[in-house]
């Protein structure tokens, strides 16, 4: 057990630091802030993360990953999320992108990864169906054989961002006659495909996040497939432990709890500010004290996977304690912006704060509570861990 | 011991229910709170014609003269339905201060015209830097011949864009937070030097924060004795508002149940896996929790017990309605999974009204730190 940084370490750590001042400056950090601009900054900041050979750490270092040790992506992480810049969008990179490495042909691998790690196509992920939530592998959307062609029918539901999506990694039903799981195939759309139709689905926090994706009649190459056909559900389940790791968001609540603390000296009630008041303090270090342990879950599991382990069902314990961890923090940051976290428009009744974090702080709050939900929801999660890991 | 309503209570919650079910639909309530007022004044007029905005002034200036306990039937059923019309704004806080204000003549003149539906009202009291104390004022009063000149800034003051008249808080003597000095004082929103900007909250009401640049208005107090009345109101406000959050909880719960009931994964309906039966569970004993403290609040108030005794209950009540209102809030956008996410059903709009109501006149956790300090000594 040895927690301190080596010289090398150290070294890594000023580099990353000295990269971020002129890859996340004041300006970019001000365009993030502006609601509906995701994609916009992304791209960029993306595109800058690639410049510098960073974009995909965790791809095979022979496909254009960095061959960073754990504490090197800790390092890494941790920094990015202390100057507040985002992590990357998650399908291309965190989600499809693995599965290519691990599963896709020769020539998926060339066609696609580069252009992921530049940022050419936006992914969006189509698993969930009206009928297919927790029960994933009850999927009925069907692809059936035409030649050289899939035909695919059917419906995807909460497609997070395919309204500026190019391309859909995509479960399909290739086998209707056997096990659930065992009928599944993993196939690459694009998006500009004829037959293809995305509705917008409008949530709780007003926004245009996500979306309902109907397939009519949509002709996809069999080249597309990844893997085998009908072996789908074990490429998608290795794909969704990556998901779960990355949800977990440990670096990001730090900054988050650093933010609120903050705020919390700025917000007064009867001339006492916040970071004074016993309730709140009690709360706050709940929370901290909770996420203290949880950064070192996540480096034991970090630790393990640059073993050659997972991640496996252990990404389920940090997706189950990174999101309440998020959402405790979201609730307390409504909470500390009083009335103001009512507030639909920015109003400038909040200039006492100096910024405004009302606004900000009720669209996290409302749209924080997906966080439960998408990539398994707890009660999924935690089926997942009495089986495989309890043994139950 | 009686928790029985009597038979005109229940009438009455009836009345409101019938009226909930059958004109508050959710695509009815949707386009009710997308017109520019927020509101519908056709409803408002049934209301005055039903005789529900004369609730609580007494039968002298025309009113049905009733409590805290007629109070809660109504709120309730408006919990229900999410009824935006403001019952609470124009009745509950302008109509309540007005009424225990000493203007005899113009609580006569005003109050009229509120039962008849004729007057929109509303309260000024937050400020931006006030947070959840009512003391904390730095809006001024300076007499003027025989009224006052008012000078600040108001925010998120409820109905204000509707109201015609609005009652404000503002301080005649003494520091910022000083509970001493504070007086409440009338005015039409129209008058000279008031400048109403209008934004919404989340549950879709239209609220506006309110600069006064030397706008005239006249005291409906004594000054001094304003904080005393802004806590009398608040305190009728957080009764009926609590209510209306158990309307929602109930409601919540059962739109939960159902849905459960007809979801179905792994082949069944998800309400037969006993992990989500027995968070159910939890969700029914909270809301019931919070059903008792309401019943407990209004009953002491009704009795017209010490002060102290009241103000604490309803501290009590503040926490345990906030504490429910989240955990039925959360659970239910929850177990509805990605439905619950969505704008469209009306699961998110009821939890974002708990929100609200949670925050009114202080959130659960400044209700708590004032039950603390209440209870070190009773």
């Amino acid at each position: 057990m040895d927690i301190n940084y080596s010289e090398q370490d150290l070294a890594f750590r000023d580099e990353v630091r000295e990269f971020l001042v002129e890859a996340w400056t004041a300006e970019h950090a001000a365009e993030a802030r502006v609601p509906g601009q995701f994609k916009p900054v992304h791209v960029a900041w993306e595109k800058r993360l690639h410049a510098k050979g960073w974009v995909a750490p965790g791809w095979p270092v022979e496909h254009g990953g960095t061959g960073w040790s754990p504490t090197q992506s800790y390092i890494f992480e941790t920094e990015r999320a202390a100057v507040g810049a985002p992590d990357v969008s998650p399908f291309g990179l965190k989600m499809v992108g693995p599965v290519i490495c691990s599963f896709g042909s020769e020539e998926q691998k060339k066609h696609f990864l580069p252009r992921i790690r530049n940022n050419d196509d936006w992914w969006c992920q189509g698993y969930s169906e009206t009928g297919a939530g927790s029960d994933l592998a009850s999927l009925q959307t069907k692809a059936v054989r035409d030649g050289d062609d899939y035909i695919i029918n059917g419906a995807k539901i909460w497609t997070t961002y395919a309204q500026h999506a190019d391309w859909m990694f995509c479960l399909v039903r290739t086998n209707s006659e056997c096990k659930p799981q065992q009928g599944i195939s993993f196939i690459l759309i694009d998006m500009t495909s004829p037959g293809i139709t995305v509705r917008p689905i409008y949530t709780i926090d007003g926004e245009h996040h996500l979306n309902e994706v109907i397939f009519d009649d949509v002709r996809v190459p069999v080249e597309n497939r990844i893997g085998e056909e009908n072996k789908g559900w074990t490429y998608a389940k290795s794909l969704l432990a990556h998901e779960r790791t990355a949800i977990a968001g440990v670096a990001d609540s730090k900054r988050h709890l650093a933010d609120i603390k903050v705020l919390a000296s700025k917000e007064v009630n009867a001339g006492k500010a916040m970071i004074d008041d016993p309730a709140f303090l009690q709360r706050l270090s709940d929370i901290e004290i909770e996420l203290m342990a949880l950064e070192y879950t996540e480096l034991r599991v970090l630790d393990s996977m640059a073993k050659g382990n997972g991640p496996g069902t252990e990404s389920s314990l940090l997706k189950l304690k990174g999101t309440e961890i998020q959402q405790r923090l979201q609730e307390l940051r409504i909470d500390l912006a009083g009335y103001h976290g009512a507030m639909v428009q920015e109003d400038l009744s909040t200039a006492q704060l100096g910024h405004s974090f009302g606004d900000a702080a009720r669209r996290g709050y409302m749209f924080g509570r997906a966080a439960t939900i998408y990539g398994g929801s707890d009660e999924v999660q935690k089926n997942i861990t009495a089986k495989y890991v309890l043994g139950l | 011991m009686n928790f029985e309503f009597s038979q005109e209570q229940q009438m009455l919650k009836d009345s409101v229910a019938r009226f909930v079910q059958d004109e508050y639909g959710f695509e009815a309530r949707n386009k009710i709170v997308a017109k520019q007022a927020g509101f519908s004044q056709e409803n408002w007029n049934k209301f005055a014609e039903l005789g529900w905005l004369s609730i609580p002034f007494s039968e002298a200036l025309g009113g049905f003269g009733g409590g805290p306990v007629d109070i809660m039937m109504v709120m309730e059923e408006f919990g229900k339905g999410l009824v935006a019309e403001p019952f609470v704004a124009t009745v509950l806080m302008f109509g309540g201060l007005l009424d225990r204000g000493n203007d005899d003549e113009l609580k006569e003149e005003l109050i009229a015209k509120i039962i008849e539906g004729q007057l929109q009202g509303a309260v000024a009291f937050a400020e931006p830097q006030s947070r959840f104390e009512l003391a904390d004022i730095a809006t001024t009063a300076v007499a003027n011949g025989s009224g006052f000149i008012l000078n600040g800034r108001k925010s998120l003051v409820l109905n204000a864009m509707s109201a015609d008249k609005l009652i404000v808080s503002a301080r005649v003597t003494g520091e910022q937070f000083d509970e001493d000095g504070i007086g409440l004082f009338i005015l039409d929103a129209s008058t000279a030097g008031v400048e109403r900007t209008s934004l919404r909250l989340m549950d879709g009401q239209v609220v506006a924060t309110i600069d006064f640049d030397n706008a005239q208005a006249q005291a409906i107090c004594e000054v001094g004795d304003g904080l005393a009345l802004l806590k009398a109101m608040s305190e009728t406000v957080m009764m009926a508002q609590s209510a209306e959050a158990v309307g929602i909880m109930q409601k919540l719960n059962a739109t939960t149940i159902e849905y459960v009931k007809t979801r179905k994964q792994f082949g069944v309906a998800i309400g037969s896996f006993q992990a989500l039966q027995h968070r159910m569970v939890d969700m029914f004993a909270a809301c019931e929790q919070a059903k008792s403290m309401v019943y407990r609040a209004v009953c002491i108030a009704e009795d017209g017990r010490p002060d102290l005794e009241v103000t604490k209950n309803i501290a009590a009540l503040k926490v345990k309605a906030g504490q429910s209102g989240r955990l039925i809030g959360s659970e239910a956008m929850q177990l509805h999974g990605g439905m619950g996410m969505t704008d469209e059903l009306d699961v998110g709009h009821f939890a974002k009204r708990l929100m609200m109501l949670n925050m009114s006149f202080g959130d659960m956790d400044y209700h708590q730190q004032k039950f603390i300090e209440m209870s070190k000594s009773a």
